[in-house]
């Protein structure tokens, strides 16, 4: 493990989730901002595995293993809403999205 | 190590903050593929192997796959591929090359340098992580299992052709 202080791996795990969320915030194309949700599951994981490195336990890598299970439910239901919005709003604007009802 | 697990960072947090920047999909899929690629080289330092193998397979390896079919699928980028000039596309993956050589440069240095380094009781090797992750904590993968069923569920409910208007049946979430 751990040469490496714990801190540096949380911290470059926050720069990372910080970077996700900025693409989140600031992109309006919804591949990116689902590329940007990928960012920052990964750098949710990366602070798990940090942790568990530190102690030495399995169980950091397990809660990676989960996260890494959701990530492509996600991704998988995220891609195939962004295919059907793509029929009705080609230019895959976020902001297109406010228009819808119901 | 030490030098090693810095450059990954710095390598993961340059080509995040580059992919999310790219003006074409495609461009930010090459640069965030490197990024998983470094994380996954700072798992491998943190003694995380199999997490390390796992951010490869399945992040690098099937997650941005599905990207890049939905890019395929939708081509944001109109007709360009008219102008598939060789040096336009040589100045693309220059970038993402060159940031992967430096991570097979560091690949290279803890294989061949100071492999002892990685390999003391420092780690959590994959055979550890398999009998907690079937043990205490068997509950938590059958919930996983009926996640991804779900998530099976509603892909094939949504790419099914032809719904625009119509919804037959919501469908019972995943049954037992």
């Amino acid at each position: 493990m751990a040469q490496v202080p714990v801190e540096h791996g949380l911290i470059l795990a926050a720069m990372l989730f910080a970077l996700g969320l900025v693409g989140v915030l600031a992109r309006r194309n919804l591949i990116f901002i689902l590329l940007s949700l990928e960012v920052m599951l990964n750098a949710a994981g990366l602070a798990f595995v940090v942790a568990g490195s530190r102690w030495l336990q399995p169980d950091g890598q397990i809660l990676f293993l989960f996260i890494l299970a959701a990530a492509a439910a996600e991704v998988s239901i995220g891609l195939a809403l962004v295919l059907l919005f793509q029929r009705r709003h080609p230019s895959l604007s976020v902001d297109d999205a406010s228009g819808m009802r119901g | 190590m030490d030098a090693v697990f810095y450059i990954s960072g710095a390598v993961a947090v340059l080509t995040t903050a580059v992919a999310i920047t790219r003006r074409n999909p495609a461009h930010a899929l090459l640069y965030l593929v490197v990024s998983l690629l470094s994380v996954a080289l700072v798992f491998f330092t943190l003694g995380a192997p199999f997490a390390a193998a796992l951010e490869v397979i399945i992040y690098a390896g099937a997650i941005m796959v599905l990207f890049v079919f939905v890019i395929m699928i939708l081509n944001p980028a109109g007709g360009q591929s008219a102008e598939d000039a060789p040096l336009r596309n040589w100045r693309i993956w220059i970038g993402p090359s060159l940031l992967s050589a430096i991570l097979g440069v560091e690949l290279i240095y803890l294989f061949t340098g100071n492999a002892a380094g990685t390999t003391g009781n420092s780690e959590v090797i994959p055979s550890q992580v398999g009998v907690t992750l079937l043990g205490p904590y068997v509950l938590g993968v059958e919930l996983a299992s009926i996640l991804l069923l779900a998530a099976l569920v509603a892909a094939y409910h949504l790419g099914r052709r032809g719904l625009p208007g119509e919804e037959e049946n919501p469908e019972g979430g995943g049954g037992a």
